[in-house]
């Protein structure tokens, strides 16, 4: 008997042939992230053409490699303005950016809030591990105060990123955070997110085990989805500035920010020029 | 800035005329009848003119025209738009260079056609923002980590704005590689006569598309030329932009040997072709005992230098560099084997005449009129060094 020969795993249209298995670690919740991802384009009616997905460097920085639609693995830092180009000379093109907090928080930060602020019509998924983890560990921008890296051996005397307040105080449309253990919510706010015109940000509280929870006694990957499951509390409409994390605190989950607003292609299309307009 | 005082009509893209035209406009006009429709760019003198008329210009022809947040994200954006289909540029001088080489690298390691346009100043640093320099020839051309081959042009006049932004255009998209147009502040702020051909006057090349099925495109095949079909986003390709070493499918491949044979290949696309590239002006050399090599701005001064020479009956002829990178190896080398000396006069201490040392490979002496930047040579300077060869 052949049988087993012949199963396709469901999510086998969207990955690019022979790129399996992946590079991330056991625990990882890079995995659960792609998939909810995964999940929300296949049960999408058109044939995906249009969908760019564009990332920058490290382990989230993999993502778009592994998907079967138009990829591109950018620069450190560099995918939001990227994705700006592709956008804006084909704003026909549905744009999603999936990159890591260290990657779009840290070496693109400046690119993040600007692209917030133009309002620029593009899905950023954001997958906070809060670390480096590729490099081994180091803190990140959104390494939690006192926890221990390589490069911070006797404690993160910094404070993180809050990114969903940073994003929204810069003009995002559409803000939500799930962890890993929240899929179906996750999967719910990408599709939200994709679908809604604007700046839409999903941060994903994911764990390292291998590089961040090791250091930090959080214990394996299930140990962090257990975790995420019994200390993170859902919250519509929360002060942002609350939404900071700690370590051993809870962790606000939610969907926070969702208005409209012009996005910057539609003021660009909406200028137009007058006819002989003079120029110098 | 002003220099111009024409009225330009909306929505048309090849101003064909004879204009009294700045450097810098002219240079954005090369790149609208190229067929650019996107720039992005953040102000700096002496290039912002380019950004400001393009931004002018490109939403009357269906374009954009954006101003980033620094100049990292400038070049990032153009790349995107590149590979979104459409012609891309940015304009920028040393500082902002130094922020762009990020991601010339990717441009260079994705194959994606994209034009940078330096209006040199004086450097290092902040340096001169509002004169002239040819300070960064080398960063051109050596600036992003790696081996690599780019190509860079240096106009001398505004209508080499025009005529070497269109040309470097017509190069990125043939190469798939990033095209430099190496200004400087003197003739991106110089205003003089431009004859802007009929649109049907200009050549225009465009990338090669996929002609197979669109399952069976691999994003970095190449043809025989090694340069492959390059396909837009949003077409049903697939396409797989990869900045790691990858493999013609575009999937990141972490050996030796796939790094081996795609970095080799994204030289040897260019230098297979330096006969097409290269392009250089020259003057007096048939019987030239003396030759100037020279280029941009630079090699103005230095024609006075030759016309000088000649009326005191010196032979002294000049290679002037159209094309700087590619750098014209045989040409410099059979002019070493044929004049007594070379003067290289250029407004750094000595980048281009490394070059044409190592070309002349002790064929001729090498003499270096280096200039800090902030004003030009003299062409008794020049002329003083070819009387010393000849002595």
């Amino acid at each position: 008997m052949n049988e087993t020969a012949e199963l396709v795993h469901p999510r086998e249209s969207l990955f690019r042939p022979g790129r399996m298995p992946h590079i991330w670690c056991p625990g990882c919740g890079l995995g659960t992230m792609t998939n909810c991802l995964v999940e929300v384009l296949q049960g999408r009616a058109d044939d995906l053409d249009r969908v760019c997905v564009v990332s920058g460097i490290g382990c989230t920085g993999r993502v778009a490699g592994y998907l079967n639609l138009d990829a591109f693995h950018t620069t450190h830092g560099r995918a939001i303005p990227f994705a700006l180009g592709l956008k804006t000379a084909n704003p026909e093109l549905e744009v999603i950016v999936v990159s890591g907090e260290g990657d779009l928080a840290g070496i693109g930060g400046n690119h993040l809030i600007h692209a917030a602020r133009r309002n620029l019509d593009i899905t950023v998924i954001c997958v906070n591990n809060f670390t480096y983890g590729m490099t081994g560990g180091q803190v990140s921008p959104t390494t939690h105060h006192y926890a221990r890296t390589p490069t911070t051996p006797y404690g993160n005397t910094e404070y993180p990123f809050n990114l969903p307040w940073l994003v929204a105080a810069a003009g995002a449309v559409y803000v939500a955070r799930w962890t890993t253990a929240h899929i179906r919510q996750l999967a719910k706010a990408m599709k939200q997110a994709i679908a809604k015109r604007g700046f839409s940000f999903v941060e994903v509280v994911a764990a390292c085990p291998t590089n961040y929870g090791r250091r930090n006694k959080l214990g394996d990957g299930r140990a962090a989805m257990r975790e995420f499951r019994d200390n993170s509390v859902i919250k519509q409409s929360p002060p942002l500035e609350d939404l900071s994390m700690s370590l051993g605190e809870q962790i606000i989950a939610g969907a926070f920010v969702d208005k409209e607003r012009p996005t910057f292609d539609d003021e660009l299309a909406a200028l137009t020029p007058k006819e002989g307009a003079a120029t110098q | 800035m002003g220099g111009s005082i024409e009225t330009v009509p909306a929505g048309v893209p090849v101003l064909t005329g004879e204009h009294f035209m700045l450097g810098d406009h002219a240079c954005a006009e090369g790149a609208l009848a190229a067929g650019c429709r996107f720039f992005a760019g953040y102000p700096i003198t002496p290039a912002t003119e380019i950004a400001e008329r393009l931004a002018e210009r490109l939403p009357t022809l269906g374009g954009a025209c954006v101003q980033m947040e620094d100049e990292i994200a400038s070049m990032a954006a153009i790349l995107g738009a590149a590979w979104a289909g459409a012609k891309a540029m940015t304009a920028t001088s040393g500082p902002g260079l130094c922020l762009m080489l990020e991601n010339i690298g990717l441009a260079v390691m994705t194959e994606t056609p994209c034009v940078v346009v330096d209006v040199q100043r004086g450097s290092p640093s902040t340096g001169l923002p509002t004169m002239v320099g040819q300070g960064d020839m080398m960063q051109a051309r050596w600036g992003s980590h790696g081996s690599y081959e780019i190509i860079a042009l240096c106009p001398n006049s505004p209508q080499e704005m025009f005529d070497l932004t269109a040309r470097a255009f017509n190069l990125s998209e043939r190469y798939r590689v990033p095209v430099f147009v190496m200004a400087d502040a003197d003739v991106g702020h110089l205003t003089e006569r431009v004859v802007i051909p009929a649109p049907e006057g200009i050549e225009i090349v465009n990338r090669k598309a996929p002609t197979g099925p669109r399952e069976e495109y691999q994003t970095f095949r190449p043809d025989a030329d090694l340069v492959p079909p390059m396909a837009r986003a949003g077409e049903g390709y697939h396409v797989f932009m990869e900045s790691l070493t990858h493999d013609e499918r575009g999937y990141p491949t972490m050996t030796g040997e796939a790094h081996n044979r795609l970095v080799r290949r994204l030289s040897q696309k260019i230098r297979d072709y330096v006969d097409d590239i290269i392009d250089y002006e020259e003057r007096h050399l048939d019987d030239a005992e003396v030759a100037i090599v020279s280029y941009g701005i630079s090699a103005r001064i230095a024609s006075r230098a030759v016309e000088v020479c000649r009326e005191s009956g010196m032979r002294v002829g000049m290679l002037r560099l159209i094309t700087a990178w590619p750098f014209p190896e045989d040409r410099v080398r059979r002019l070493a084997s044929q004049v007594r000396g070379i003067v290289v006069p250029e407004l750094n201490l000595g980048q281009m005449s490394l070059e044409v040392e190592r070309c002349a490979a002790g064929a001729a002496p090498v003499v270096l009129l280096p200039h800090a930047g902030g004003g030009l040579h003299e062409p008794d300077d020049t002329v003083s060094a070819v009387e010393g060869l000849l002595r």
